[in-house]
């Protein structure tokens, strides 16, 4: 079986109902759809093993900000690969940012480990069941999670530049 | 009875000497050794803390983030053409590979086509930056394993792909070469002869260097069967390139999704067997031999054409014309203080970097930097195996399996 975006779609509606699988898009050629955290994990176990899809290489994730948006502030991007078929799909979490919890992927993908640990330090996100959720890039004291969108890029109480000649 | 009770009550360390034929009575404590952050074998700043257990690696807990830049959030300040020179510092062994992929990603967000001899230079200068990278891995792999004379002699090839480098974009190491739509510039006669020079030279070259470790019988008993993965277990942590390829799996993004007309050439991908450190050297190795066939066919085929595409909004136009086209002085003025805008748009594109899929995911939301620009940097995936690599061997095969994934720390780290 060829995966069309249209196939797959079909399939996980089947398998997951419509309630769970909302807003597919197609932006670059990578359906991208959105789902919720009850959901995520068994989806992709089920990309992963079902016979047909084979959808079984986590080739990224990532976290994404919008603040402002309530509900659907807080977003983490998985994309998989089926080195199979080549079909590519991208799978979209929103959470509120006073609750940015979701399963880990630790125990299908042994790569989500560090990637979690990225999304965790640099967005805050908690991954429940991950073995071990530390900073990874930054330092440890650090009391805040510096990809945010509120975090400015600089330092701004710094008095050693000037605004006027940086063009900010 | 009495045994059965002292097996229930083994540790875990004594588990792990049992598992490595290593006596469990034997009561001496574990020495913890600190690998880095600076140790001249590490080629980069790793830090790993080992508990050994004489010679025997029992855990290794790595540390990363050293060199960490924050290239992410610096990407979410800057207009489109300042992201190139960040790019540049990831992979800093294959640069032109990670500024091509960048420009592509943003192509696609555009909506630009590149002209066919645009596409064919970047092939040229990629396959460059895929010689550069393994040649430096496979040398290095030389020194840990104790040849270091073949180190030297290739690193005078490496300086010849920078010669070439510095003739296309004015740079050696950091090259920020290219722009949005193509090339700045096209290939200058020097140019052209540089790499008429480099494909007649290097294969005499290789040919040397290959064969002084290829059937080394040193080599082969220090590498043979050391830091092996299976193609499962390194599918699972998102391995790509050469380090997959060496475990027999044929994913290649030059093949798979092809960019940049590499669909044009013909030429193979190695793939190896067992994954272990012998292998991914014979990966590489062949696929320096199938980079010089891509790029002979691409220098005997360059096309005629432009070498940017038609995208005044996005495309620098020449001095000369900003000095006397209103016009161009606007797109101009307008490119260079970052006042251009992008459509709104998701995109995700990958090139088959030196060490696997170099991913970008960029997402704009119509404003003149990107919303989100993630890197899926191949290193800092493949990375975290390393202490299931390492567990169980000798500190010496530590080094030599780090140095064969090629672990480079700007991309770990970005």
């Amino acid at each position: 079986m060829e995966l069309t975006n249209e196939n797959v779609l079909g399939k996980i509606i089947s398998e997951f109902g419509e309630e769970n699988i909302q807003d597919p898009y197609n932006p670059d050629g990578i359906m991208t759809i959105t789902t919720n955290r009850e959901t995520i994990h068994d989806l992709i176990k089920y990309l992963r093993d079902d016979k047909e899809l084979q959808i079984s290489f986590l080739t990224t994730m990532c976290g994404i900000h919008y603040p402002g948006q309530g509900d659907k502030e807080m977003c983490v991007m998985y994309q998989l690969h089926s080195l199979r078929h080549n079909y590519r799909i991208r799978l979209k979490v929103y959470r509120p940012a006073s609750d940015p919890v979701l399963p880990t992927m630790t125990d299908l993908y042994a790569t989500a480990n560090w990637m979690e640990r990225e999304a965790f330090d640099f967005y805050g996100f908690i991954f429940t069941g991950h073995p071990n959720l530390t900073r990874i890039l930054n330092i440890e004291e650090m009391e805040y999670h510096p990809m945010l969108k509120q975090y400015p890029l600089e330092d701004q109480t710094r008095e050693d530049k000037i605004n006027t000649f940086f063009g900010r | 009875m009495a045994t059965e009770n002292k097996t229930a009550e083994l540790t875990e360390i004594e588990q792990f000497r049992k598992d490595h034929g290593l006596s469990i009575k034997e009561e001496r404590p574990l020495t913890t050794l600190n690998l880095g952050p600076t140790h001249p074998a590490t080629h980069g700043i790793f830090q790993n803390i080992l508990q050994m257990d004489g010679e025997v690696i029992v855990d290794a807990v790595p540390t990363i983030g050293y060199i960490h830049r924050a290239f992410e959030k610096i990407a979410e300040r800057r207009p489109f053409y300042q992201i190139t020179p960040l790019t540049d510092r990831m992979n800093y062994c294959s640069s032109p590979i990670n500024n091509m992929g960048y420009h592509m990603t943003v192509e696609k967000l555009l909506g630009i086509t590149v002209p066919k001899r645009a596409q064919y230079i970047r092939v040229i200068m990629m396959e460059l930056a895929r010689i550069s990278d393994h040649l430096i891995c496979n040398s290095i792999l030389g020194v840990d394993s104790g040849a270091f004379t073949g180190f030297l002699y290739v690193m005078q090839e490496r300086e010849h792909i920078y010669d070439i480098y510095e003739e296309v974009c004015g740079a050696r190491l950091t090259t920020n070469m290219g722009r949005i739509g193509g090339m700045e510039r096209d290939l200058s006669p020097k140019a052209l002869h540089l790499i008429d020079e480099f494909l007649k030279r290097f294969p005499k070259v290789w040919a040397e260097f290959e064969k002084m470790l290829t059937r080394n019988r040193i080599f082969i008993d220090r590498t043979v069967g050391v830091g092996a993965i299976s193609a499962e277990r390194a599918l699972s942590y998102g391995f790509t390139g050469p380090n997959l390829r060496a475990t027999g799996v044929d994913y290649d993004v030059r093949v798979m999704n092809p960019y940049s007309s590499y669909d044009d050439f013909e030429f193979e991908i190695p793939v190896g067997s067992k994954g272990d450190t012998y292998d991914r050297y014979l990966v590489r190795n062949e696929e320096v031999w199938q980079s010089l066939k891509i790029i002979e066919q691409a220098y005997k085929n360059l096309p005629e054409g432009s070498y940017h595409a038609d995208a005044p909004h996005y495309y620098l136009p020449p001095k000369q014309k900003v000095y006397t086209s209103m016009e161009a002085l606007i797109y101009h003025f307008k490119i260079v203080m970052g006042e251009i805008e992008a459509p709104v748009g998701e995109v995700y594109h990958s090139v088959e970097g030196g060490n696997g899929e170099l991913g970008f995911y960029l997402i704009s939301d119509g404003g003149r930097t990107p919303y989100r620009l993630h890197f899926r940097r191949p290193c800092f995936i493949y990375y975290q195996s390393y202490t299931e690599l390492i567990k169980g061997g000798q500190l010496a095969d530590a080094i030599l399996t780090l140095s064969s994934l090629n672990v480079i720390a700007g991309e770990l780290d970005a």
